[in-house]
């Protein structure tokens, strides 16, 4: 079980600008993937590389080191120095390498724990490994489990179920509230990064029209063009709020840009369709008494924060009930692993047994050269069926050591006894 | 017929439990699980009641047992319909408990055996509560569309989503089915209202006889009528459509019940016993 290996780095050891220089494009994937199964003793290897970790599963010919050289592979192959990420790197044997891709393949290891897009990740390398034959048996095995294991989690525990980021949060309410945001209209006030990401969500979603409002009303057409949206004047947002469905704002202006009365004139225009003020800006830009009014809805940043806040408790949560998944299948694909481990140990102590039977019976017919070749064979005979009989009970204590006992402990006491790995 | 009325409350009661253990587990199967038993049941409901039609040779609803027996068909009918149509799955959590509660309330009444009569015997009596119990039965949904709309309104505008946040559906979707089963509703009880004009006529000779059922019926009627105008007009949709979808049904609730007890009238006939 030790042979199988994982090296890797993420967000927790290694800055963004090492993740960068390491990162793998697909097509490199595909050439080193190919270039280290030509190291010696490397029998199988799935390279998974994202924009948070750098991740090398292997599995080894025996126990000689395979970290060192695929190390040394990897800071020639990036051109990076090996001494600026040597310490970045963590390698875990065994089981540990097991715990460790279900974990990350279920986002237990993410940045943003419970975050959806890894387990695609996982898969995509695993199918560049298949097509380049660097994957086999044990790791096949491996990573399937690793899939059922990752929706297992996501399907249980419901991980990922709710937003933990003010924007994503921002979408989820818009959804609770319209339904579909298919073809709702969106205007942005101001500008700014947050905004700007639950722009980019809310398109996702498929919007419709975006409109764009700022004080400069070159910055709202420049804007207007990454969105693919209209430029508005600053004037015009009362007008465009008889039509619009979703507002995000985030200005830096000391007073309210939208006001109770000013929503209150439009309501009937609107005919009492559904407002939704999403308010990012601090000070606040959107007056909280519109959220007083009917079939209109205000969230600030404070009361986003106050969403996500409950549902990263709730992640918490059920991370731990994941984590208990997860040792659950570890200790499951041990018993898979192990089992393979069985057939080469009783096989090893045949040979030994065999051997040292033939080689004294060499020795002593050697001598008693008197013997008629009747006598010899019944010799034979004996001296075999001692072996068989002496080996028989351990050999069946190794392939079946009881349920509760650990197959592993069995084969390493086996294995230590017996001198098996010389 | 009883012991199919029986079955059909104790599949009801399995069928509420599937619904009550989706509301806390969330889990797809214990809702499907749930609207299969009451499929099930219904069934059993509906061949109760069929046997009931041609035993007496009319729809079986001489007495308050009978009548709450076919009230409560009506619910399940409305309910399967809609989850078909909206497939609001968390609907059930309120339908399957009241189908049960009507169903099962009838169950426990005292049965006295009616002497039939012949004016029952009329195909326009037939469509009149036909059309009068399917669509009572839509409002009721749409009660309990509006009370879901409500919950998950305040848990939307207090910014504290907590235990019903996450298992309601959006608002939207609980406004539409809210406002399908009001327009359903609606024309049926129009046209239950006309047949049972028309029924009138046949049998007592006139349309209209502001008896106090119909009077209150005409009341409900011009409720609802409001609502919808509302709807076309300025767009009246979300809290207060909720309300009124609540409030009216309120009103039919007496219409009902209320006045079999409390007032006088033909209607009598067929609930006092």
């Amino acid at each position: 079980m030790q042979n199988i290996i994982i090296l890797g780095l993420n967000h927790k050891t290694a800055p963004i600008e090492l993740r960068e220089n390491l990162a793998f494009s697909e097509e490199e994937a595909e050439r080193a993937l190919v270039a280290l199964q030509e190291l010696p003793s490397l029998k199988e290897v799935v390279l998974i590389s994202t924009c948070n970790r750098v991740e090398v599963l292997m599995f080894a010919e025996n126990h000689s080191d395979v970290v060192e050289p695929v190390k040394t592979f990897l800071a020639e192959f990036k051109d990076v120095p090996i001494s600026e990420f040597e310490n970045a790197f963590y390698t875990h044997r065994g089981e540990a390498a097991i715990k460790h891709i279900f974990r990350v393949a279920s986002s237990l290891d993410s940045m943003v724990v419970g975050e959806p897009q890894i387990l695609g990740q996982v898969k995509e390398a695993y199918k560049t490994a298949i097509r380049k034959k660097t994957s086999s048996v044990i790791l096949n095995r491996l990573l399937h489990r690793t899939f059922s294991v990752a929706k297992r989690i996501r399907t249980e525990t419901g991980i990922g179920d709710h937003a933990v980021s003010i924007s994503y949060a921002a979408i989820e309410l818009g959804r609770k509230i319209f339904g579909s945001l298919e073809d709702k209209k969106v205007l942005l006030i101001g500008a700014g990064e947050m905004a700007e990401l639950a722009i980019e969500h809310l398109i996702r979603n498929r919007v419709g029209n975006i409109h764009v409002a700022n004080r400069t009303f070159e910055n709202a057409v420049t804007l207007a063009e990454g969105f693919n949206g209209e430029a508005i004047r600053f004037e015009e947002i009362t007008d465009s709020l008889s039509t619009v469905d979703i507002i995000i704002s985030s200005t830096g202006s000391p007073d309210f840009i939208v006001t109770a009365d000013q929503v209150k004139s439009i309501r009937r225009q609107r005919r009492n369709r559904p407002i939704f003020f999403i308010d990012i800006a601090v000070p606040r830009d959107i007056d909280p008494k519109i959220n007083l009014l009917t079939n209109a809805y205000v969230y600030d940043i404070d009361d986003l924060q106050g969403v996500i806040e409950g549902n990263i408790e709730d992640r918490n949560k059920a991370a731990v009930k994941g984590e208990r998944i997860v040792n659950e299948a570890v200790i499951r694909f041990r018993a898979w692993f192990d089992s393979l481990d069985v057939v080469p140990t009783i096989v090893a102590l045949r040979e030994k047994a065999e051997a040292i039977a033939q080689g004294e019976m060499k020795k002593t017919l050697g001598a008693l050269n008197h013997l008629s070749e009747k006598d010899t064979d019944a010799i034979e005979r004996m001296i075999r069926s001692l072996v068989n009989k002496l080996l028989h009970d351990p050999m069946l204590s190794l392939k079946t050591p009881g349920r509760h006992r650990d197959k592993s402990v069995f084969l390493d006491i086996t294995r230590k006894l017996f001198n098996l790995d010389p | 017929m009883d012991i199919l009325i029986h079955t059909a409350v104790f599949i009801y009661l399995l069928s509420t439990a599937g619904y009550v253990a989706y509301l806390f587990v969330q889990k797809y199967y214990l809702q499907k699980t749930g609207f299969y038993l009451l499929l099930a049941g219904f069934l059993c409901h509906t061949i109760a009641i069929g046997f009931g039609f041609f035993q007496i040779g009319h729809i079986p609803i001489s007495n308050f047992y009978e009548t709450l027996i076919v009230a409560g068909w009506a619910v399940a009918a409305a309910f399967i319909i809609f989850q078909f149509k909206f497939n609001l799955k968390i609907l059930g959590v309120y339908a399957a408990p009241l189908v049960l509660l009507i169903t099962g309330a009838a169950v426990l009444l005292p049965k006295e055996s009616v002497e039939t009569q012949a004016i029952f015997k009329n195909v326009w009596f037939v469509f009149h509560i036909l059309a009068v119990f399917v669509g009572e039965a839509t409002f009721a949904l749409a009660c309990g569309v509006g009370v879901l709309y409500l919950i998950q309104e305040r848990s939307i505008k207090s910014k504290s989503p907590g235990f019903f946040y996450k298992r309601l559906p959006s608002l939207e979707l609980l406004d539409s089915t809210g406002y399908a089963c009001i327009v359903t509703g609606f024309t049926l009880l129009t046209a239950g209202i006309v047949t049972g004009m028309v029924y009138a006529k046949s049998v007592w000779g006139s349309f209209w006889s502001w008896d106090p059922k119909e009077v209150w019926s005409a009341i409900s009627w011009l409720l609802y009528a409001a609502l919808l105008h509302q709807r076309v007009t300025i767009g009246l949709r979300g809290r207060r459509a909720a309300i009124m979808a609540i409030v009216g049904f309120g009103v039919l609730l007496f219409t009902f019940f209320g006045v079999n007890f409390l007032l006088e009238g033909h209607h009598e006939a067929f609930t006092r016993k």
